[in-house]
């Protein structure tokens, strides 16, 4: 008996120490992933602040910007074709946005419509895009067919509503209590004031969600871009972006007086503009990104659910 | 207002009258809703339902000036020149390997991430874990490759960590055989957070009783894991399974295109990227319409039987 329980005792204890040493395990397991995880970021921005010299002798990891220079910032600011690229993505963002997040509420509003003849075939007609498409090249020629290409218009229309959005809101409106819709209507109010005064402030919080998906797509999209547009003045920051970190094309970019010290050294300005553009490029998202983290994980979590 | 006709053309000459009455009527009572429709219906048939028409020219000799209709037919013959190409083979090998590896390394490791993160005690901890994880997900294709391209030139980060052992420094994405290895291991930097979301979700769903019940009886922590998590993960694990067999021969373009060059094509040339320089770049619109068309059919044929397998072994599936 007593022999039997001291071996429950130290099958207990063997437990709980096997235990503590997992726990310790997985939480060095964790701090790892987590390092390696933003550690690319953070290295862009400590060699983003740092002098070019240093930086080109350096070798192996970055624990701290090497000196410091915001030379790289300013150099991009000066420099024409990353602000037109930024200023066109703010147009992009800011005007697809907009179009986006009302079309996809409106066609929501219909979807939810308890009593439409025509729910079934239009929710049909939304649900087949889930699953197929023509492909890229019959997409690419019908929007060449509608003259969009090279236009701006190419970046926004040819993705205004996204059919997994759309499904998203559409179970958020459904959600709405009936009777502030009814008492609505009796006191007259058509369906675009009852979408826009009662429907949509009621769903606020998924709107928010609508609102940053569209905004983030459209600000790190670039591959429309890349096929639609040939004039290189309506180029988003990040097809500006792919030119000075993949094809390493700066001839344009670097724009530095002739003969003067940092034409010389053309080399190590470059680094230097291209890690500062990385992390203007990506600062805005990084901003926003901790706070409307959660809205982000509930839009993933309603889209992967079976209705 | 394609689909108004079909439901009124469908039943026999009395029951399409009063179904085109029914219509009528509802079409005025929700007058205002219809008109909400337009641009809705708009959309979807100008960039969804057009295009797919539009796959049509893969068995036509496309010609822009007499349009999709009037284009004259060719049959199978496209789909014939991919097939007796040396891309056929090259591209068709690349695109399974890249997703078969991907799945591979990236569904269990989102699955145990998962566990692991479930197995913390310190719920703010956890929470920071979390949203450093899912950071990646939200950072630009564009940004992700460069970095990668950035890291592992020759005079990159990579490369001069590697010298302290010795390693010569050489441009990792001229060399053919680590293209998989580079897109494959920044695949799963980016995701690997993000898709762990919905085994999280799944895991919090699981009734805490369970765990005391489990305890009294003396099952440690290992045991809990293997008898109650993990069954309860079962259905997620699944469904995320089958969506993922249905992905497995579509390897997106977009970060392809990034990383890839004329020394790599031999192992990084897939379809959609073929499909592409083709189609976009050398206007060959018939043909690489035929390619993507054959990519899209045996994705959905893949669905279809990864589907059928789940529903006979474990009743989930997706329809």
């Amino acid at each position: 008996m007593s022999i039997n329980e001291s071996s429950k005792k130290a099958k207990l204890t063997r437990k709980i120490t096997g235990g503590k040493v997992f726990d310790l395990f997985n939480v060095i397991l964790m701090i790892l992933l987590m390092i390696i995880c933003i550690y690319p970021m953070l290295y862009v921005l400590f060699a983003s602040l740092s002098d070019p010299h240093l930086l080109m002798q350096h070798k192996g990891l970055l624990y701290k910007p090497l000196g410091f220079t915001l030379q790289g910032y300013s150099l991009v600011f000066q420099n024409p074709s990353i602000m037109k690229g930024f200023l066109n993505t703010v147009f992009y963002v800011v005007v697809g946005t907009i179009i986006s997040v009302l079309l996809t509420a409106m066609s929501a509003y219909v979807l939810a419509q308890d009593d439409l003849l025509l729910k079934k075939p239009l929710m049909l007609m939304v649900t087949i895009t889930m699953f197929f498409s023509g492909g890229l090249i019959p997409f690419f020629l019908q929007v060449q067919r509608l003259g969009l290409r090279n236009t701006r218009w190419a970046l926004i229309f040819p993705t205004v509503i996204s059919a997994w959005s759309l499904i998203v809101l559409r179970t958020a409106f459904k959600k709405v209590p009936k009777s502030l819709i009814e008492s609505a209507k009796i006191d007259g109010a058509n369906d675009f004031t009852i979408l826009f005064r009662i429907v949509i402030p009621v769903c606020k919080a998924t709107m928010a969600v609508m609102v940053l998906l569209y905004a983030v797509g459209q600000w790190n999209s670039w591959f429309n871009a890349l096929i639609f547009l040939d004039d290189r003045s309506k180029y988003p920051l990040q097809l500006i972006l792919r030119e000075i970190l993949i094809s390493n094309d700066m001839r344009e970019m670097m724009n530095l007086p002739k003969g003067s010290a940092q034409f010389i050294q053309a080399d190590a300005y470059k680094a230097l503009i291209k890690y500062s553009t990385i992390v203007i490029s990506t600062l805005p998202i990084l901003c926003i990104y901790p706070f409307v983290q959660k809205y982000f994980v509930k839009g993933n979590m309603m889209g992967s659910l079976k209705e | 207002m394609e689909s108004m006709e079909q439901v009124s053309t469908k039943p026999d000459n009395k029951k399409k009258k009063t179904k085109w009455e029914m219509l009528k009527k509802d079409l005025k009572k929700n007058k205002c809703i219809y008109l909400m429709a337009i641009p809705m219906i708009v959309y979807f048939i100008l960039f969804h339902y057009m295009p797919m028409y539009g796959v049509l020219i893969s068995f036509k000799d496309f010609n822009p000036r007499l349009g999709i209709w009037k284009s004259p037919w060719v049959g199978l013959k496209h789909f014939g020149t991919f097939f007796n190409s040396i891309y056929f083979k090259r591209t068709l090998k690349n695109t399974a390997l890249l997703s078969f590896y991907s799945l591979l390394w990236g569904f269990p490791a989102a699955i145990i991430l998962a566990l692991l993160l479930n197995e913390l005690k310190n719920e703010k901890f956890k929470r920071r874990i979390q949203t450093i994880t899912y950071l990646p997900h939200f950072i630009s294709l564009v940004v992700i490759c460069g970095l990668i391209v950035d890291f592992t030139s020759t005079d990159g980060l990579i490369n001069s960590i590697l010298s302290n052992f010795g390693v010569e420094p050489t441009n990792w994405l001229t060399k053919p055989e680590w293209f998989r290895t580079i897109y494959i291991g920044s695949g799963l930097w980016q995701s690997i957070g993000w898709d762990s979301i919905i085994f999280l979700a799944a895991l919090s769903g699981i009734d805490p009783s369970l765990y005391e019940a489990a305890k009294i009886d003396g099952a440690g922590r290992w045991k809990q894991m293997l008898h109650i998590t993990l069954p309860a993960l079962a259905p997620t694990i699944i469904v995320m399974f089958i969506l993922n067999i249905g992905g497995l021969m579509s390897v997106g373009a977009q970060k392809v295109i990034l990383l890839y060059n004329p020394l790599t094509w031999e192992t990084s040339d897939v379809i959609s990227s073929y499909v592409y320089r083709k189609g976009v770049q050398g206007a060959e619109y018939s043909f690489s319409t035929a390619v993507g068309l054959f990519e899209s059919l045996i994705g959905f044929t893949l669905l279809i039987i990864a589907n059928k397998l789940s529903k006979k072994i474990t009743e989930e599936s997706l329809w």
